[in-house]
């Protein structure tokens, strides 16, 4: 045991000093692939903790939304609709919703407003997300102007800004009392946004949205179900960009190993029959090329997971931003925990460690296997 | 100690372009010898040296090496005796560039196990003996032509072998590095060592060092003489 | 790393707590990732036909339309009212 570790050691040895040998080679399949490595991990971890802490956090939502649908569009609903509902057994609360979109001519970003439930707010004053704050430059104890729905203007303050760590959920929220709502989009009291449920048995629901389907025939039932499978299927692999990051990733990869693959420049054959001609075996030659394949897409493989991990955790994903950003102005700045996936990594492992050690294995096969007696000649 | 019987070697057998190197050999080969195979290229000097040395096998024939038949060994054994009983210094030096001196003597012995230490104390312990000691860290293509020589000697000594072959080891040397070459082997001889040359450079038969010359050509032995 | 990711998980459970709050106070049903358009914006709350504002064969023109997929049961809830 101990006689074979050492010739392993011995190998591994004069596999370090051969890398060395072919520097620049070497240091560019390192690059190539340690940025493969990145790119891929950097999604994973990003897409996998996205999700994870979206699902943690959205468990909370409304057990059930209540939508009114005319001619296939999202409309105001009659509060008065709340009376049917209300008496539904197993319903053990339901209240009507208001939030919309306003946008901001300023700063060319689109706000959501809402109105919440238990608001400490008074009225003329509104609570807002670090994303607003950031595009208006605006904090506690400013203005800001709105322009409401007949074209005049309202001044509303700035109480407080809602906390920063909430930024995946609040970046663009401006929090505001329901008589604030009402006046700045003209909406009368007997229209609201949307109708959210609370129910006793969560077990009900299905049954509960079928009969508000039949009692309230032009809504919609949104569950809470929905909208974390939503969620846990948003950077699914399917979906359009993250398809063409992964097969361009998967492309890079293999024309990468079949080039190794493809042969070996002739020195490295001279040196593989000097090295039989020695008194290596074959197995021996082929452990080097192994230990070789190995060292490198090993570490190529840690560096580019390290990095990944550090753009998606320290920098939350800072190259991901402009593809994610897209047209809009208001990006969150989130700091995203750190939820890793052991399996995906595992995987990510097996489709480029493996393949790429193999792939250097196989033309110092076919070259390994001459008799030392070609090298006399 | 080498013995050879109707020893044949044919390359590429059965296609148009079939050569027969070796034509029923028979040799033996006295241990604590020098002995030169003399003849013009494409006698078969260097076929019959890899026979011997265990690098290829013989088409019919027999070989012993040691008292031991090696005709149709397993290559995983016929290595192994070919790594411990035969050193080989080639003409072409065959040394790996890019790494070190020391790192192309300590090559032989990565295989066979034994702690990298051991292997580099008796590297540097053969190079000092070969008078090449301070070249120790230096890149293979900085040598002169000598000081190679003189490395593929200490490689070719490093499993302390009981033979060492040496394939037209003269070619590109001059004159004096041909003696030195010639009083180098002397001394492994007094060692202990039994040397096996190919040789048509005449400094190399007809030294003293020699002590019998076996003319090849066209793949057979022509005549033994002294 | 995973070492990091471990202890930061921990670090971070307070935090997420708030944000779960947040969450349930307000009413809210969506990650605020994509505030370009409505049914980007509230992925979970959009109807069928928004997204398709200019005409049914009208190409997505907010780039991160192309990331995320259509929400679950949106096609079910619509089925029914026909």
């Amino acid at each position: 045991m101990k006689s074979w570790i050492d010739r392993q050691r011995n190998i591994i040895d004069y596999t370090l000093s051969s890398l060395l040998r072919r520097k620049r080679k070497n240091a560019a399949l390192y690059i190539v692939y340690t940025l493969v490595v990145f790119l891929l991990a950097s999604v994973i971890f990003f897409t996998h903790s996205l999700k994870k802490e979206g699902a943690l956090v959205l468990k909370e939502a409304p057990e059930m939304v209540v939508q009114r649908i005319v001619a296939g569009r999202h409309e105001l609903i009659p509060v008065s609709y709340l009376d049917k509902i209300k008496n539904i057994p197993g319903v053990s609360a339901a209240t009507g919703r208001l939030w919309g979109y306003y946008y901001d001519p300023i700063s060319g970003a689109n706000y959501t407003l809402m109105v919440s439930e238990d608001s400490p707010l008074s009225s003329g004053r509104i609570e807002i997300g670090e994303g607003v704050s950031r595009a208006r430059l605006a904090f506690e104890g400013d203005t800001l102007e709105f322009r409401t729905y007949d074209g005049s203007i309202i001044e509303l303050e700035v109480s407080g800004l809602i906390s920063a760590e909430s930024a995946l959920v609040s970046s663009d929220l401006i929090l505001m009392t329901e008589d604030d709502f009402r006046r700045l989009f003209g909406i009368s009291e007997e229209l609201a946004t949307d109708l959210v449920l609370r129910v006793g048995n969560p077990r009900e629901l299905s049954v509960i949205a079928l009969k508000i389907a039949e009692l309230l025939p032009d809504t919609r039932q949104i569950l809470r179900d929905e909208i974390l499978r939503t969620y846990d299927a948003v950077f699914d692999w399917r979906g359009g960009l993250l398809l063409v990051i992964l097969s361009g990733g998967l492309l890079a990869f293999i024309i990468f190993a079949w080039d190794k693959a493809s042969g070996l420049s002739a020195e490295e054959r001279r040196e593989i029959g000097i090295l039989k001609a020695v008194g290596w075996e074959t197995s021996d030659v082929i452990q080097a090329k192994f230990w070789e394949g190995l060292v490198v897409s090993l570490s190529a493989f840690s560096t580019g997971i390290l990095l990944g991990y550090a753009h998606v955790f320290f920098t939350a994903a800072k190259l991901f931003e402009p593809v994610l950003k897209g047209w809009a102005v208001l990006y969150p700045h989130f700091k995203l925990t750190p939820f890793v996936d052991g399996s995906q990594l595992a995987s990510l492992f097996f489709l480029s460690v493996v393949p790429y050690t193999v792939a250097t294995i196989i033309p110092s096969w076919r070259a390994a296997i001459v008799d030392p007696d070609t090298v006399m000649r | 100690m080498i013995e050879l019987k109707d020893a044949r070697k044919t390359f590429n057998a059965g296609k148009p372009d079939e050569f027969m190197a070796i034509r029923g050999i028979n040799l033996s080969i006295e241990a604590n010898k020098a002995t030169v195979l003399k003849g013009p290229s494409g006698s078969g000097k260097t076929t019959l040296l890899s026979l011997i040395g265990c690098m290829a096998r013989p088409t019919s024939g027999r070989i012993w090496v040691l008292g031991k038949e090696i005709t149709s060994l397993p290559e995983r054994f016929l290595t192994e005796i070919r790594r411990k009983t035969f050193g080989f210094i080639f003409q072409q030096l065959n040394l790996i560039r890019g790494i070190t001196t020391l790192e192309n003597v300590m090559l032989p012995a990565y295989p066979l196990g034994g702690a990298y230490s051991s292997i580099k104390k008796r590297a540097l312990l053969l190079l000092d003996l070969l008078d090449i000691a301070p070249k120790a860290n230096s890149r293979v293509e900085r040598l002169s032509g000598g000081e190679a020589q003189r490395v593929t000697i200490a490689r070719a000594l490093m499993n302390d072998p009981a033979v060492i072959i040496a394939d037209e080891a003269t070619a590109h040397l001059d004159t004096e590095l041909t003696l030195e070459f010639l009083e180098i082997l002397g001394k492994l001889k007094d060692d202990g060592k039994t040397l096996l040359l190919a040789s048509h450079d005449p400094l190399v038969y007809e030294s003293k060092v020699v002590d019998r010359v076996v003319n090849l050509r066209d793949g057979n032995i022509a005549e033994k003489g002294e | 790393m995973f070492v990091h990711a471990f202890f930061r998980q921990r670090a971070e459970t307070d935090k997420l707590r708030a944000n779960i709050e947040i969450v349930r106070v307000n009413g809210i049903t969506d990650l605020c990732l994509f505030t370009e358009a409505s049914y980007t914006r509230h992925l979970t709350q959009t109807d069928l036909h928004t997204p398709f504002q200019d005409g049914p064969f009208s190409l997505e023109h907010f780039p991160s339309g192309a990331l995320v997929r259509p929400p679950q049961g949106l096609k079910r809830m619509n089925e029914k009212l026909d």
